[in-house]
């Protein structure tokens, strides 16, 4: 089996991938039984034994030694990194994972991305290299960064473009947290945004947008759902998507929820590369069967249920109203309803005990009201793991290919074109060492041709578009 | 003499294994020595204990499936795979043909043809290679088409029969018709024969015939080795003067694909129905074999909603019906009976010449094999394997959803960067739409 490692950068970064590590280790936990290291396990932790110097690794087979986590932690300033060594996980890292600097980057794209990224270069590709090292077939790297921040958006995007130059073999797949509009703390989040972006743009092979709003809406409304609610129809303990039940940390921090949600999405989105199922979805299939162009590689996420009730005699319609709802605009993780934009291509990723023909049914049934590009009017991939994440029966991650993504895009671009037509805040960037002003042209040039392709593509929609001469063969 | 198979990426491994289960189970059935020690000795060969081994190698580029199938078989305790007769890598194809054709299959070559090699050395007699593959994903379609490329050279003279799953006409892969496209125009120039089963006809079996209401990949796969056994298992032929036939892919082959240009096969079995109705049943041969026949004629894969309008043209309209007409023409049929009875079973109905091309007698053109012992626990089953019309439409259809696509180039520089071209492309369009045109033009 192969394995992956995730590399999470800046405190956002940092923070998601704690609520992932915990997260996982519950999951393994559930699943795994008999306290033995499997394949499962082995794609995101290593069994070292740590009695030996140089924590001697275990084979697969054996008893559960030492977990270690395949992972990579980065930040520009210490808080983040060292209240994950003083938590509960502090067991699943150690010292050779974690790169960390006192002074933090500012907020300031243009500082994590040439000051750090060149001073810490080796360091982190040594890491990276480590981390490779002790796996025997690695298939993909995760990175979780924020786009508005500094560290995440700058040093983050300078890690992506190192991990292609170092291992253009293995997939690289970007949670990337994007700013909301509303409460946006950061006044240089549309520069740092839109000058990551291009990054993504140019060297992720997938990207996962999910914006904040989004967790927040999703947050409260579960909130509501478990105060409020009728009685009899209270949520399951463990299964909120939110939830942190079961999981090695105690108290929860603020934006523990939130983080939990993402965290989900990245468990969901390895299961059936980890776990068994009559129809595997390997993660390298994701870019083959979403990306049908180089550039267009945003995915939107939704996840769905957000929670299971604990009464359990609902009738069977549920699992028909888990397909409804991963198109709705309640679930999707960015702020869109891609019903109304156009659908490039499809993937449902489903786990528990579904069937094909449950698959099949929905498709039929949902198809209609969905509008694809003429070309790819069948643009459906299915994985079916057999292993429901903890807490549910069943459960079901949409990746959408959807032009619904533009309306990020341009929102972002919009806040973008109101600060720099002030130039407000530009001289911080300029000072930075290597930084020229062609960086934000050509960034927010590399923005607006990617939305102009989405529109290129959304202006067929509804149109009738004839089918293809086909070749004529001379009878 | 005996059979290798080869089974190919996750679909061509899980088939694989239920048609080893149903060869197995219905060769042990019962008190019929011969039928019993005929089908062993295609399918399995004899451990010094006598356990019986399939002659089957296990290629996939995940562990995962081939693990699966190996375990549940040695759990069954009829029957098991060869322990080292098995190769898996981590990391699978992705979806993506080139990505199989290649870079895994010209990376594992060697590997593959050792452990063909060594399957094929253990039989006495080689009948032929069989290789069980799905056309949609990577692995068994990329690499499933580079191993048999490896075969035809390595045996240029032994019968290879490419046994193929079409998926869903939507939801598994969305480059499917991409990989099909492909795979089928290289099989083309290296099989001897393509036998196919279309997922979405077996589904509406399944739902339709068998009353399944959660269908699984499981139940779907079943009833593919249910049809794919009851053509394989021993039959007598003809010119076989009551001795089970030896070379039975042989046979196959030399019945149906008598034109290189005309080498798809698609299957009908009847009946299908649940197990715990068979018990209630009764079949009788004219009526089974009336059905069969207007299945075949009015292209109806399954036992239910039988078009019986459809009627063979009169020999004045031959020339003018090329295109557009529902009728089904056929090129060449072998109809396979076992049970009981069987015969008293009157197939004149299949020999009639205005089901076949003009260019063929019906005698050369239909072959009739016969068992007396009842297949799979059905006291009657009658299977048809064509190479006609049938698979037209589906294959139309999935050329011009891959042309479509081609049309806008999508998804292209997924291909392009395991060093598939366009122009590679094109050529595959061109030689299906060769055989879509040489199929229309039956007559």
């Amino acid at each position: 089996m192969t394995q992956s490692v995730v590399v999470q950068v800046g405190q956002c970064g940092n923070q998601v991938g704690c609520r992932f590590w915990d997260l996982a280790l519950r999951e393994h936990a559930h699943v795994n039984k008999k306290g033995l290291y499997d394949e499962a396990l082995g794609s995101f932790f290593r069994n070292v034994d740590s009695r030996e110097r140089d924590g001697g690794a275990c084979a697969v087979g054996g008893r559960i030694q030492h977990l270690k986590a395949r992972a990579v932690l980065v930040d520009m300033e210490e808080g983040v990194v060292n209240e994950i060594l003083q938590g509960p996980l502090r067991e699943v890292f150690d010292s050779t994972q974690l790169l960390t600097d006192v002074s933090g980057s500012g907020n300031n794209w243009a500082v994590g991305y040439l000051t750090y990224g060149s001073a810490y270069r080796e360091q982190i590709v040594d890491k990276l290299r480590k981390a490779a090292e002790h796996c025997d077939c690695l298939q993909c790297f995760f990175l979780i960064h924020s786009m508005g921040g500094g560290t995440g958006s700058g040093l983050g995007t300078r890690v992506l473009s190192l991990l292609e130059e170092e291992f253009p073999e293995v997939s690289r797949i970007v949670s990337s947290i994007y700013p909301s509009a509303a409460e946006d703390d950061v006044v240089t989040s549309p520069y740092n945004s839109i000058l990551a972006m291009s990054e993504l743009t140019e060297h992720a092979d997938c990207v996962l947008p999910i914006e904040n709003q989004s967790l927040v809406d999703i947050v409260s409304k579960i909130r509501q759902m478990s105060h409020g609610g009728r009685p009899g129809s209270a949520i399951k303990r463990d299964s909120a998507v939110i939830s942190w039940e079961g999981g090695l940390s105690g108290a929860e921090k603020p934006f523990d929820a939130m983080n939990n949600i993402v965290a989900n999405l990245l468990l969901n989105i390895t299961s059936s590369a980890r776990f068994d199922g009559s129809l595997n979805m390997d993660l390298n299939e994701i870019a083959t069967n979403l990306v049908p162009f180089p550039r267009l590689h945003y995915l939107v996420p939704s996840l769905t249920p957000l929670y299971t009730l604990t009464d359990v005699n609902v009738p069977t319609r549920r699992l028909d109203q888990m397909f409804s709802d991963a198109f709705s605009k309640d679930h999707q993780l960015i702020r869109a309803d891609p019903r109304r934009s156009l659908y490039l291509a499809c993937a449902l990723m489903v786990r528990g005990n579904v069937q094909v023909s449950d698959v099949r049914r929905n498709i039929e049934r949902l198809k209609p009201s969905l509008p694809f590009v003429s070309w790819n009017q069948e643009g459906w991939k299915t994985g079916l793991c057999s292993v429901p994440p903890v807490g549910h029966a069943h459960s079901l991650l949409a990746l959408a290919n959807n032009t619904c993504v533009k309306l990020t895009f341009m929102e972002l671009r919009e806040r973008f074109t109101k600060l720099y037509r002030k130039k407000a805040y530009l001289h911080h960037y300029l000072d930075v060492d290597g930084m020229e002003q062609s960086f934000f042209t050509e960034a927010v040039g590399s923005l607006s041709s990617l939305i102009e392709e989405y529109h290129h593509l959304d202006a067929t929609m509804g149109r009738l578009v004839p089918d293809a001469p086909r070749l004529s063969i001379a009878s | 003499m005996s059979i290798v198979t080869v089974q190919l990426g996750q679909c061509g491994n899980q088939v694989g294994h239920e048609l080893f289960h149903v060869l197995c189970s219905d060769a042990l059935e019962g008190q019929r020595k011969v039928y019993s020690t005929a089908g062993c000795e295609r399918f399995f060969h004899q451990t010094s204990r006598g356990e019986l081994v399939a002659r089957a190698v296990l290629i996939d580029m995940e562990p995962k499936v081939i693990n699966q199938s190996m375990s549940r078989a040695a759990k069954c305790g009829m029957w098991r795979y060869g322990e080292s007769s098995h190769f898996s890598q981590k990391q699978g194809s992705g979806n993506n043909w080139a990505n199989g054709y290649r870079v895994h299959g010209p990376r594992h070559r060697d590997v593959v043809e050792e452990l063909v090699r060594r399957e094929v050395e253990r039989c006495d007699r080689l009948a032929g290679l069989m290789a069980m593959m799905s056309v949609a994903g990577g692995t068994g379609s990329g690499v499933g088409t580079y191993v048999t490329q490896c075969l035809r050279d390595i045996y240029p003279k032994t019968f290879i029969l490419n046994h193929l799953t079409w998926p869903y006409g939507t939801g598994e892969v969305i480059v499917q018709n991409y990989n099909s496209v492909l795979t089928l125009a290289h099989l083309y120039q290296l099989s001897d024969a393509i036998l196919v089963h279309e997922n979405d006809t077996v589904h509406r079996i399944c739902g339709q015939l068998l009353n399944i209401e959660h269908i699984s990949f499981g139940d779907v796969n079943k009833v593919i080795a249910h049809q794919l056994g009851s053509v394989l298992q021993p039959a007598l032929t003809a010119d076989s003067h009551g001795v089970y036939g030896r070379n039975p892919l042989g046979e196959l082959v030399s019945a149906l694909a008598c034109h290189p240009e005309y080498k798809l096969l698609s299957v009908c079995t009847i009946p299908h129905m649940p197990s715990s109705s068979i018990a209630y049943s009764t079949f009788s041969w004219p009526s089974m074999l009336k059905h069969l026949r207007q299945m075949l004629i009015s292209n109806t894969k399954m036992e239910e909603g039988i078009n019986w309008q459809v009627r063979p043209p009169a020999a004045s309209e031959r020339t003018r019906s090329l295109t557009g007409s529902r009728f089904n023409r056929s090129l060449a049929n072998v109809l396979i009976l076992r049970g009981k009875d069987v015969y008293s079973a009157e197939t004149g109905g299949l020999e009639d010449p205005a089901l076949y091309t003009s260019w063929l007698s019906s005698e050369e053109a239909f072959n009739s094999w016969k068992s007396p012992v009842p297949f799979n626990k059905y006291e009657k089953c009658a299977t048809l394997v064509s190479n006609s019309q049938a698979l037209l439409r589906p294959l139309d259809n999935m050329v011009g959803k891959a042309w479509n696509m081609f049309a806008s180039r999508a998804y292209i520089h997924q291909y392009i960067k395991f060093g598939i071209s366009e122009e590679d492309f094109l050529d595959s369009f061109t030689s299906i739409e060769q055989v879509i045109s040489s199929y229309k033009q039956l007559h």
